[in-house]
């Protein structure tokens, strides 16, 4: 090991002629996750007479929603260069405000209020400590993540709070058909309000990342934030946003699960942060910074969904789901890393 | 930079010895030796770990898998005593350091030979881990009455006052403060994340440092997997959830840096004891252990804040130090008071 690492670099290859557009489209991380996506659809439809029923689909959404609309925020952080391993603690926080302020009887206009609040504040303060202090964001996250839910702790101790009124139900159970606008189409009633929200914050964090400056400027700062400081990007101001926007996100998801699940305890959402981390970088967000891409995420986010849905389907216990995930998030970072080393031994 | 470690050492014990102070004026008895003895024992395990993270921390890496290999390894001992009572305890606790140090390789591996990013391939064996301490135990428990008397007993044995157990980990702050100053891997651990460039050009294989300093964290992991189940005399999948955090918390209360190369054992060590003397403090003056958790997220907030204040009197570039002058300026009254 005396040679340097910069002398092992093959010498650049450059193409002739660009691949075309089609072309890279076939070999892009997404296509791949859209196969995956599908072969796996197929293996659950052909192990389980009842996964292809509407309702029970319907139901396997619920599987990845509310982690997704995490994981598109937190895409955007990774690509920054940052991490938030606090979004799970900021749902138990967010969830316990929502549970004593439905105790006070709020109404539930004022506890999505609330919820959406205490994801901004907790978001505000992380990105306090990164950005105007500039300190590590995974230690910073670490250490609020204790904090957040240690209030949660706190406050709850081992009692749960429940008796959210009725029409707060409805984020997390409520179907869209419930509007009298939504289309009568067969096969539309079974789409719920939070595959409605899923796609939306979709069309709307792929919007802000793929066609806005601000997009730009997180892929600038994750891949050399001096460069981008130089460029006149507001480095600092950008991550505070970012942090301010992961907050928010996981106030939104805690609205949806406390909805779903009707009640508080200080264990909820306990290791959402890696399932949301795993499927961004399965969405392939390099975890170092610098590239990613909303679709991916979205691919992902189905993908993990399946998996989880088409094991609990064959009875798979949750623990034993978790080594498939914690295996996913290897195999997915370890295999591109492989493929180009034994591409680059191999001249073309 | 010694003396800015020497200062952070002297400050956390001084802190420690003010905490232990304040709350024997609460409850008279809890400065006894006795009860010292007491929470220093309580602390061994947390101790050990933070020792085998800090090896970690060192070269730039982070091991979020010290827990679930502890449950791994516990579980798995446990079992071989269950159904092997005839196996001598000192090959139970080898075996212990044996699967802990294999599965610390495997994270080591994949972030020395694959190039994975450390907190990604631990946060995958993080579940991974304790999957298979599922798999390996069918969900099922060893109870106490399942495990014989000398696996239970043994690090409880008191000698001299304090159980055999807070001396294993006297004896591994020892081992590792020679080996971390004394010996080469020490010095490479220190060498390969204060400047990995640096560190190649002066004959450190970074990777392979790493990689040993995984295994050595595994190793520690493992036998505070055996330490763990014979505590508590019990052994089940969720031991130890969420005690990496811990670990982390201990070694950044005690100085080491998140981002390498910065960090002494007597840190590691006293930051360790630091979340043991609240943790034992809190039933004492009667506050609810459910306050445990935010208090050690608010310290370690606090601990990270005093850390950057300390990196930054390293030379800096320009811009950068423009960008954050806001903050330094905030943070330099308290540097100028307590210098």
């Amino acid at each position: 090991m005396s040679t340097l690492a910069a002398e092992k670099r093959p010498p650049r290859h450059i193409p002739d002629k660009l691949s075309t557009p089609a072309g890279r489209l076939l070999g892009s991380w997404e296509t791949l996750l859209a196969a995956v996506a599908i072969a796996i659809f197929t293996a659950n439809s052909l192990a389980s007479p009842h996964f292809l029923d509407p309702w029970n689909l319907s139901d396997a959404t619920y599987n990845f929603t509310e982690k997704a609309m995490i994981a598109f925020a937190m895409t955007l952080l990774i690509i920054s260069g940052e991490i938030d391993l606090s979004v799970a603690a900021i749902i138990a926080l967010a969830s316990t405000a929502m549970g004593a302020a439905a105790q006070a009887g709020f109404q539930t206009p004022a506890l999505v209020g609330i919820g959406l609040s205490v994801g901004l504040l907790c978001g505000a303060f992380n990105g306090l400590l990164v950005a105007r202090f500039g300190l590590p964001s995974i230690v910073v996250t670490i250490g609020t993540m204790s904090l957040f839910r240690g209030i949660a702790q706190i406050v709850l101790g081992d009692q749960a709070y429940g008796g959210y009124p009725s029409s707060f139900a409805w984020f997390g159970q409520g179907y869209m058909s419930d509007f009298p606008w939504w289309p009568t189409i067969p096969g539309f009633e079974v789409v719920t309000f939070e595959m409605v929200a899923f796609v939306v914050f979709a069309l709307l964090f792929g919007i802000l990342l793929h066609r806005t400056t601000f997009g730009r400027w997180i892929y600038a700062i994750g891949n050399n934030a001096f460069a981008a400081q130089f460029s006149g990007i507001p480095v600092q101001r950008t991550k505070f946003i970012l942090f301010l926007l992961t907050g928010l996100m996981s106030g939104v998801a805690a609205v949806c699960l406390t909805s779903r699940l009707g009640s508080t305890r200080h264990t909820i959402a306990v290791g959402w942060e890696l399932e949301a981390i795993t499927m961004a970088v399965l969405g392939g967000v390099s975890i170092l910074g610098g590239s990613g891409s909303i679709p991916g995420v979205v691919l992902a986010a189905i993908v993990m969904g399946l998996v989880t849905f088409g094991l609990g389907l064959l009875n798979v216990p949750g623990i034993i789901m978790s080594i498939f995930i914690g295996l996913l998030l290897i195999v997915v970072i370890a295999l591109p890393i492989v493929v180009r080393r034994i591409r680059s031994r191999t001249p073309a | 930079m010694s003396r800015i470690l020497k200062y952070r050492e002297l400050l956390l014990l001084v802190i420690n010895l003010v905490l232990i102070a304040a709350f024997s004026t609460r409850a008279p008895g809890f400065a006894s030796p006795k009860s010292l003895a007491n929470i220093f024992n309580d602390t061994s395990i947390l101790i050990i770990l933070a020792l085998g993270q800090m090896a970690v921390l060192l070269t730039r890496s982070i091991d979020l898998s010290v827990a679930a290999n502890l449950s791994f390894t516990g579980m798995a001992v446990a079992m071989l005593n269950s159904a092997h009572p005839e196996v001598p305890l000192p090959l139970l606790i080898a075996a212990a350091l044996g699967i802990g140090a294999g599965l610390g390789a495997i994270n080591g591996f994949m972030v020395w030979k694959i190039g994975i990013p450390a907190i990604v391939a631990t946060l995958g064996t993080l579940t991974i881990y304790r999957g298979m301490a599922f798999v390996l135990s069918g969900g099922a428990w060893v109870n106490q009455t399942q495990m014989t008397q000398a696996f239970l007993n043994t690090p409880r044995m008191p000698v001299l006052g304090l159980p055999l157990l807070g001396w294993t980990a006297i004896l591994v702050i020892a081992i590792i403060a020679i080996v971390f100053t004394r010996t080469i891997f020490g010095r490479s651990l220190y060498a390969a994340g204060g400047n990995p460039t640096a560190a190649l050009y002066a004959g450190v294989d970074v990777g392979r440092t790493k990689f040993f300093a995984f295994m050595l964290s595994g190793a520690l992991s493992g036998l505070c997997g055996y330490l763990w189940v014979s505590r508590y005399a019990v052994a089940y999948v969720d031991i130890a959830a969420g005690f990496e955090l811990d670990t982390v918390a201990a070694c950044v209360i005690g100085g080491i840096s998140t981002l390498g190369g910065i960090g002494s054992v007597g840190g590691a060590v006293l930051g360790a004891l630091f979340l043991g003397v609240i943790k034992n403090a809190l039933p004492v003056i009667e506050i609810s252990p459910f306050w445990q958790m935010a208090i050690s997220g608010l310290v370690i907030i606090i601990a990270v804040l005093l850390n950057a204040r300390q990196d930054r009197r390293k030379g800096r570039l320009i811009l950068r130090d423009a960008a954050k002058s806001r903050s330094v300026r905030v943070a330099t009254p308290v540097e100028g008071a307590a210098a």
